[in-house]
């Protein structure tokens, strides 16, 4: 019985995306969204149900079917349901649903309707297979089929250059983690025999003495290499500093998946699959410190860049990014409980700043540039109401979803012992100020102060489907932080993943009070004041601050240079080595030298022979002569003895 | 039986149809021929089906096998057999020639006869070199197989064809020579005997072992083609007509590959561990340097080129790390290459035959008049990529995983495909598929016929099938791959 609904839960978003996808046209565009929708809610509805069933204390591990066997390793699809899956599920399938009924108001006049429904849907499905693999090669299976869907639905929009351009980018940065991650998996096979996670952590801690000489006479712990080139998969998934270029051009892609896949699920997977390794991270303290520090500087170095931009969207994104980083300190601070906590609140905060900022976009026929809206307040209640209600969450401040999570996470940096801990815990507190500021600023600019649109065409609410999301999204913003008792300090996790004990708390109201005694706490406010002071008292201020900060703005503002840095060395450095290699090595030496070469040589040797018939007395008598000397000198210096 | 039917019945159908054809500027029984040429390869790819469903998954040896005497003054014989290693490529090459039939249906309408037919002979002569026991049968067959290639290319191909042709076939026969040398050699010093088996068991001193290998590594790595001899492939496929580059990339490569594991890897096992670091690292040059050519090629069909090159690469790598994860690693991705490349071939051919035109500047925005081409293409694209649930995944996933076993290193080499695979397949396909219609030729292309989707469609599902449930594929491997693996751990001398 819990089989089969373990089995519904990935396929019926997978039958509900074929079918839309081969039948669309058939099918017709209603259709198309209520067998989707459909599949979608069967999917939620099962995982709530596994859900309870995990609550009462049953697990699953199991395997499916047998992939492929190789030297004398079975390679299997299966899965694994415990309380971390069972969460990871509520959320991937609570958001998709969302997201799949806001849709219908988002892409309503879209010609690609049916296929847009077919790409969130194999989304789904894909994403939950991550979720729910129980080895190593199913993580890659999910892994890469979230990417290909992440690339089809960022050039959604085919025609667009922009889209297209940022699709492929995603997909090749993207690349360049997996490059890392199947590393991570080779190393992972070759020294457990096995991709099994149960098999792998329950020998992990046995092989701890291990090393790799990777490098001749330097020899590396070999879990922390594997750690390492795991993590390097996660960065680029969750998109962490220096593989980030990807998630801010991916706003090309229609907002419903921005919040779907590049904000609440998809980008989320690296922070999920560390947490699912934590038992292996816990026996490297190296890569943890790795991890603590890109963390770190993503958090802060992304957050600073949301404070710059003007595209509604993309300060969503930077906004994404600093969270992600977040998430990613946590993990380095070994509080995974605190990561996921973080991953979950963030799904339903950010899902609503990025829902709710599409239906400002479609109001303002697709208008992005925040300099271009103000006043919309009045305009767009129910957008605005949510929306605020997702900002004050993500600021963190108390009771909402992102106060809790958030100070889980720096508390946690501010006692870790890992090493890069203090550097840390400096970023992510001067973070809460800039969270706070960028996401106040987003608010003030577009829904406060005077209105900048076109007055000709004033904007509308929304429709319910798309603002029912909205209201039904931000009621976990507001109360899901309420769970950290159960969540982060108490025993939810159970043996899924490894926790450290902590008995410093002493119930939700105690916890809040204390934060909002707290240095976070006040450099929230003080962000939230300070973006109400630049953006609503003194418009013309931030400007005057740009000006001043020359340098320093404009680096901030082209993200530190690293696409351009990229284009540069690796795009075009890329390009110019294969024509290189192309027209230089293939051509010139090896077409040009040796094949043309040889038959030229043939053409010279068949040249010299016909020299020697030359039909000259004096020539053939010279040669004999020649010939007779040569024989003569051989035998004398006993040359064939 | 069913081995000499796999390979008669093609060639009896190939002479059967160029029969039917008559007069060769005379095209009336053109419609005929076609039936004849499409019932016939049918007829062929039915007659292995047995040969997988009758496998005997325990017996590492060989099986189906039929001997008779053909030239007994020189103990030559007609000996057939298959086991795990070749079983699934007579399956492949079978299957391979009905589509390259039905995709010919309409391109081809001058000497339709003589086209056909010769698809279909080689088809069989290609059966005839995955099944033969007998040394001097097998280089008859895979020398026969160069003659119809060669009249394919330099009768139905592209305006620089006759060089691309003699280019091929010069690379190839030169090759071979220098292999019927070390065949020669092989048969004198096992008293007078042409058959592979008792070769296997042949006691061999190293250095003769060393010069072995470079009798066959020539001719072998010509074939792959393996880096620096390579220079022939981009050349013929350019030229070759749509079937001609499909049956080149899906079946004739895999000869070469196929003579390491049949020939140098079990008769010269010393000789093979002694220079398995050359082969590694010719194979991780194509994998890197060609990925790389292929990433800045202008013309489609030579990026393809380039890109079976650099998936080869992998194959010779897989066999020469010595482990199960490596060598069957390489046998499922030679079966996967012939699905992938042959698609994609196939889909630069529906592109041309509409444009006449290879050069991905002409196109861009395929996508807005073609859509049920881009999404099959988008398939073959990313099993191209080796994403996983597709065929080119599998492959790649085990030989590097093999490649891990035996050096971190190797296998971050191979795994750089991940990047460059990537980025060579899908920065084509950006610039060919998506976009806004480049022009108005572009924009005025007719989608897929029925014909051309129900060929691209069959290797649609053959590609997610092997990428989901590669298990069916695998399970033949084991005993012969494990056999062959015991086999080059014991020295020979």
């Amino acid at each position: 019985m819990m089989k089969t609904l373990y089995l519904l839960v990935p396929l019926a978003p997978l039958v509900g995306a074929v079918l839309a996808g081969l039948f669309g046209k058939t099918l017709g565009r209603a259709w198309a969204h209520r067998l989707t929708i459909l599949s979608v809610l069967i999917s939620f509805i099962c995982a709530l149900i596994i859900f309870v069933d995990v609550l009462n204390g049953n697990s699953f591990n199991g395997s499916v079917y047998t992939w492929a066997r190789s030297g004398g390793t079975s390679f299997e699809i299966g899965f694994l349901i415990d309380r971390l899956s069972a969460l990871m599920m509520i959320v991937v399938t609570f958001v998709s649903l969302m997201v799949h009924v806001y849709t219908i108001g988002y892409m309503a006049q879209d010609p690609g309707y049916q296929r847009f429904f077919a790409y969130i849907s194999l989304f789904t499905f894909s994403m939950l297979m991550l979720v729910m693999a129980n080895n190593f090669l199913q993580l890659f299976f999910g892994w890469e089929a979230v990417g290909l869907v992440s690339y089809l639905l960022i050039g959604f929009w085919y025609t667009r250059p922009t889209a297209i351009y940022a699709n492929l980018k995603a997909f090749l940065v993207n690349r360049v983690g997996d490059f890392g991650f199947l590393l991570g998996i080779g190393l992972i096979l070759a020294t457990f025999g096995t991709l099994d996670y149960a098999a792998v952590f329950s020998q992990a801690s046995a092989l701890q003495d291990l090393s790799l000489e990777i490098i001749p006479n330097h020899s590396w712990h070999l879990l922390t290499v594997i750690c390492i080139l795991l993590f390097i998969g996660a960065m680029g998934k969750s998109a962490q500093f220096p593989l980030h270029v990807w998630l801010p051009d991916s706003m090309e892609g229609p907002t419903p998946i921005s919040a779907l896949i590049h904000a609440a699920t998809m980008v989320t997977a690296g922070i999920f699959m560390v947490a699912r390794m934590s038992s292996l991270f816990e026996l490297s303290e190296t890569a943890r410190s790795v991890v603590l520090v890109i963390g770190a500087i993503t958090a802060l170095a992304m957050g600073l860049v949301a404070l710059t931009q003007f595209d509604l969207k993309r300060v969503v994104a930077y906004s994404t990014l600093s969270q992600l980083g977040y998430m990613t300190v946590a993990l380095g601070a070994s509080a995974y409980s605190a990561a996921m906590f973080h991953l979950m609140t963030h799904a339903f905060f950010k899902a609503v700043l990025f829902l709710a900022a599409g239906s400002v976009i479609i109001a303002l026929h697709h208008e992005q540039d925040m300099r271009r809206m103000g006043g919309l307040k009045k305009f767009m209640p129910w957008t605005y109401w949510t929306l605020l209600i997702g900002a004050i969450a993500s600021a963190g401040i108390p009771p909402l979803a992102g106060f809790y999570s958030k100070d889980a996470i720096i508390e946690a940096a501010q006692h870790s012992q890992t090493p890069g801990a203090t550097f840390a815990y400096l970023c992510v507190l001067a973070c809460v100020f800039v969270t706070a500021a960028y996401t106040f600023r987003l608010v003030f600019m577009a829904f406060h102060g005077e209105a900048r649109f076109d007055p000709a065409h004033p904007p509308h609410e929304s429709p319910a489907v798309v603002t029912a999301p909205l209201v039904l999204l931000a009621i976990p913003s507001i109360g899901a932080g309420w769970l950290i008792g159960y969540l982060v300090f108490g025993d939810f996790f159970l043996a899924s993943l490894y926790r450290e004990e902590n008995t410093d708390y002493h119930g939700l109201l105690s916890y809040t009070l204390h934060g909002m005694t707290a240095l976070p706490f006040w450099l929230a406010l003080a962000g939230i004041a300070t973006a109400w002071f630049l953006y609503l008292k003194k418009p013309q201020l931030p400007k005057k601050i740009a000006i001043a900060f020359g340098p320093l703005y404009a680096l901030v503002e082209r993200k530190y240079g690293f696409d351009e840095l990229y284009t540069r060395v690796f795009a075009l450095g890329a390009q110019r080595l294969g024509v290189g290699l192309w027209k230089g090595a293939d051509e010139r030496a090896i077409d040009g030298v040796m094949v043309n070469g040889s038959a030229r040589l043939v053409l010279w040797f068949s040249a010299v022979v016909r020299l020697l018939q030359s039909g000259l007395l004096y020539w053939y008598a010279f040669m004999m002569i020649f010939g007779v000397c040569a024989i003569y000198a051989l035998v004398k210096y006993r040359v064939f003895t | 039986m069913l081995l000499s039917l796999a390979i008669w019945v093609p060639i009896l159908a190939g002479l059967l149809t160029l029969a039917a054809g008559g007069n060769e500027s005379d095209q009336r029984n053109a419609p005929a021929v076609r039936l004849i040429a499409l019932l016939g390869s049918i007829a062929g790819f039915l007659v292995t089906i047995p040969l997988y469903t009758g496998f005997n998954l325990l017996n590492p040896g060989m099986q189906f096998v039929e001997q008779h005497a053909w030239i007994p003054q020189f103990n030559v014989f007609y000996t057939l057999g298959v086991d795990g290693i070749s079983m699934l490529f007579i399956l492949l090459n079978s299957f391979i020639t009905i589509l390259v039939v039905i995709a010919g249906w309409r391109v081809i309408q001058q000497r339709v006869a003589q086209y056909l037919g010769a698809f279909l002979i080689m088809s069989g002569l290609l059966n005839g070199v995955f099944s033969a026991l007998d040394g001097l049968l097998f280089y008859v067959f895979f020398e026969a197989t160069l003659i119809p290639m060669f009249i394919i290319i330099g009768v139905w191909g592209g305006a620089n064809r006759v060089y691309a042709a003699f280019k091929f076939f010069l690379y190839t026969l030169f090759g071979s020579l220098l292999m019927l040398i070390a065949l020669l050699y092989l048969y004198n010093k096992s008293g007078g005997s042409f058959a592979i088996r008792d070769w296997w068991k042949l006691p061999l001193p190293l250095d003769a072992q060393l010069w072995l290998f470079f009798g066959f590594l020539f001719a072998f790595a010509v074939k792959v083609p393996m880096w620096p001899v390579h220079t022939w492939l981009p050349d013929a496929h350019v030229e070759a007509p749509t079937g001609g580059s499909v049956v080149l990339a899906a079946i004739l490569l895999k000869l070469g590959a196929y003579g390491f594991i049949r020939f140098t890897l079990p008769i010269l096992p010393d000789a093979s561990r002694e220079l398995a670091w050359l082969m590694i690292t010719l194979s991780l040059i194509a994998v890197v340097y060609i990925g790389l050519v292929a990433l800045v090629q202008t013309d489609m069909k030579k990026l393809i080129a380039y890109s079976s090159i650099s998936h080869m690469g992998f194959v010779t790598l897989g066999f020469f790390i010595f482990n199960a994860y490596g060598i069957e690693g390489a046998l499922v991705q030679m079966i996967s290459h012939g699905f992938v490349s042959a698609a994609l071939f196939l889909c630069v051919g529906v592109m041309y035959e509409r444009m006449h035109s290879r050069n991905i500047a002409d196109y861009g925005g395929v996508v807005n008049s073609m859509p049920k081409f881009a999404a099959l293409m988008m398939l073959f694209a990313m099993a191209n990529c080796g994403l996983p649930a597709t065929s080119g995944f599998v492959g790649e996933f085990m030989v590097i995983m093999g490649a891990m076993k035996a050096n971190f290193w190797l296998a971050f080499a191979a795994a750089s495909t991940l990047v460059f695979g990537a980025a060579y397949t899908l920065w084509m396909y950006k610039r060919v598929i998506f976009g806004a219609p480049a022009n108005d030729q572009v924009a005025a292309l007719a989608d897929l016929n029925a014909r051309e989707f129900l060929v691209l469609g069959t290797l649609a599902i053959a590609v997610l099938w092997m990428g989901v449930y590669p298990l069916p594929f695998t399970e033949v491997m084991h005993a012969s791959v494990n056999d062959l693996l015991r086999h080059l751990a014991l020295p020979k001398y």
